[in-house]
């Protein structure tokens, strides 16, 4: 079993953002229900954490408050889970209810120290 | 009452009042003094009731003769000059001058700061579990050790250890303060929660003594929530959960103590008043932003009050074990996700996602899978039964997986014989 990086990116400031509002409330129950399913099958490598949607964006000389300003798509939601490649993290990612609302998952898998 | 079960009676009901009030005051250093004390005390009764009858007031005559005990136990002892006397929390310079105060008020006082005291973390779940039912709910050795499938020899030793380890970590017998509440109730809750499952889901056939463990659970939770600094969102909820399932004790076994399945229960038999307490409890611990796995088990056992298959109902269900999941995974909780899934959305759905659980040493997934199976491949289902059979110990669930197979062989051979 390997490691991999699930991150959810989604455009939360641009005038026509996707996922809309409606769509975000919307989609709570699909979400949830795929991250249940995740832990249910106890691919989930720590307890399952939500994210403050806007946090802090730290440069060189300012601080200022997120979501990060110059890229159109903030991070959604992170965790990271157990699967054997990343044909399975894939597959895994692909369940992802907001991709229907053209959110995109990132995938990314842990290196083993060597 | 009858004079040979008045004594054990009281036994059960003031022998925790008397020595919560007494460790109240001496300290956890001195346990076996105040058991001693109190011991003694159900000794004469044994003895002066039978020859000259029990008195007009039993209580008031138990709670009169442990003062005295304890009075000139005090008197006669140097311990009392030397080292109790310094750490007695009452300002008393003299034993005789000391009160022993067993007013209903002192006493829910101090059984309240000995559940802080009994349920603390230094000892192990189990350990803490036996002491509760040892000193809080005034049960003896070979009743806890029935309750734990166990003998005498191993609770006495369990206790005991338990007690020398809350000495060694010389706890203060005190309720806690206002700041301390959230860190210390969420170990105390979790020890009432194992201390009512003990009795709700023991393999133990002994009915009584398991209705027993279940309402001192429920007693001392209640005993948190009349209390206002630890009356709390979570302890509601807790009380909530112990009263939806307690609602269910009447129909959830036959006489000879063996379950009776959730649809086959009568539902007549289901304790409307405790429903309705639940749903009470329940209300008020939607107050405040705090949501606990007691809220959602909570919620989940609300649903199950509800008898009739509806598709809000396990929606709901679904959405709870989901909640359940994100907070804490367990083995259980993702097996009875994918039961509530089978309901939602199909057994074939169910299915699919129960195969990915893969929890291959667990009795209650192969059972999960032969019921989701049952009817659609019952070859299958039959062939899940008999791996859950060989995995569990538990003889209830023998009995039930046993029947199950035997009820789908008979339909196989139905069916061949009319094919």
């Amino acid at each position: 079993m390997n490691e991999f990086l699930i991150a959810i990116h989604r455009d939360l400031k641009s005038k026509d953002a996707s996922p809309s509002p409606e769509q975000m409330q919307a989609s709570i129950k699909p979400f949830q229900e795929w991250i249940g399913k995740l832990i249910a099958q106890d691919r989930l490598v720590n307890p399952y954490r939500r994210w403050d949607g806007g946090g802090r964006v730290v440069k060189k000389d300012a601080v200022t408050d997120g979501p990060y300003a110059e890229i159109k798509e903030s991070l959604g939601g992170l965790f990271i889970v157990r699967a054997k490649d990343y044909d399975e993290a894939v597959e895994i990612a692909k369940g992802c209810p907001i991709l229907a609302w053209g959110a995109t998952v990132e995938v990314r898998m842990a290196l083993v120290n060597a | 009452m009858e004079d040979q079960t008045l004594l054990p009676h009281l036994f059960r009901t003031e022998y925790r009042n008397i020595v919560s009030v007494l460790c109240y005051l001496f300290g956890i250093q001195h346990i076996e003094i105040a058991e001693d004390l109190v011991s003694d005390t159900f000794l004469s009764a044994t003895e002066l009731w039978s020859v000259q009858g029990v008195p007009d007031n039993p209580r008031a005559w138990l709670y009169a003769v442990a003062k005295n005990k304890t009075k000139n136990y005090l008197k006669r002892n140097s311990l009392f000059e030397n080292r109790l006397s310094k750490e007695i929390k009452y300002s008393a310079d003299k034993a005789e001058e000391m009160e022993i105060d067993l007013s209903e008020k002192n006493i829910a006082d101090s059984q309240l700061a000995m559940i802080f005291t009994v349920c603390n973390p230094c000892n192990a779940p189990e350990s803490q579990i036996a002491l509760a039912l040892n000193l809080l709910c005034g049960f003896g050795g070979q009743e806890i050790a029935d309750a734990f499938l166990t003998n005498k020899e191993v609770i006495y030793k369990r206790i005991n250890r338990a007690k020398e380890k809350l000495k060694e970590a010389n706890l203060k017998i005190e309720q806690p303060t206002v700041a301390e509440i959230n860190e210390r109730l969420e170990t105390v809750l979790k020890t009432l929660y194992l201390l009512f499952s003990e009795g709700y889901y023991s393999t133990s056939q002994d009915t009584p003594l398991r209705k027993d463990l279940c309402s001192e659970a429920m007693r001392l939770t209640s005993l948190l929530i009349e209390n206002k600094t630890t009356n709390t969102p979570a302890a509601n909820a807790l009380l909530a959960l112990m009263c939806f399932h307690a609602s269910r004790f009447e129909a959830r076994t036959n006489e000879k103590g063996e379950a009776i399945l959730y649809e086959d229960q009568d539902q007549t038999l289901w304790n409307k008043a405790l429903i309705e307490t639940g749903t009470r409890y329940l209300n008020r611990a939607s107050s405040g932003h705090e949501l606990t796995k007691y809220h959602l088990e909570a919620g989940i056992a609300y649903w199950h009050t509800q008898k009739e298959d509806t598709a809000e109902k396990w929606e709901n269900i679904l959405s709870l074990y989901n909640s359940l999941l994100i907070l804490e995974y367990s083995p259980i909780a993702a097996l009875n996700r994918t039961f509530a899934l089978s309901k939602t959305n199909g057994k074939q759905a169910a299915i699919v996602e129960a195969e990915k659980l893969k929890l291959m040493d667990n009795p209650f997934y192969f059972s999960l899978l032969g019921n989701l199976y049952s009817e659609l491949d019952n070859e299958k289902a039959i062939q899940h039964f008999e791996t859950a059979l060989r995995l569990t110990n538990a003889a209830g669930d023998k009995i039930t997986l046993a029947k199950n197979i035997q009820r789908l062989k008979e339909t196989n051979e139905v069916h061949n014989k009319e094919a």
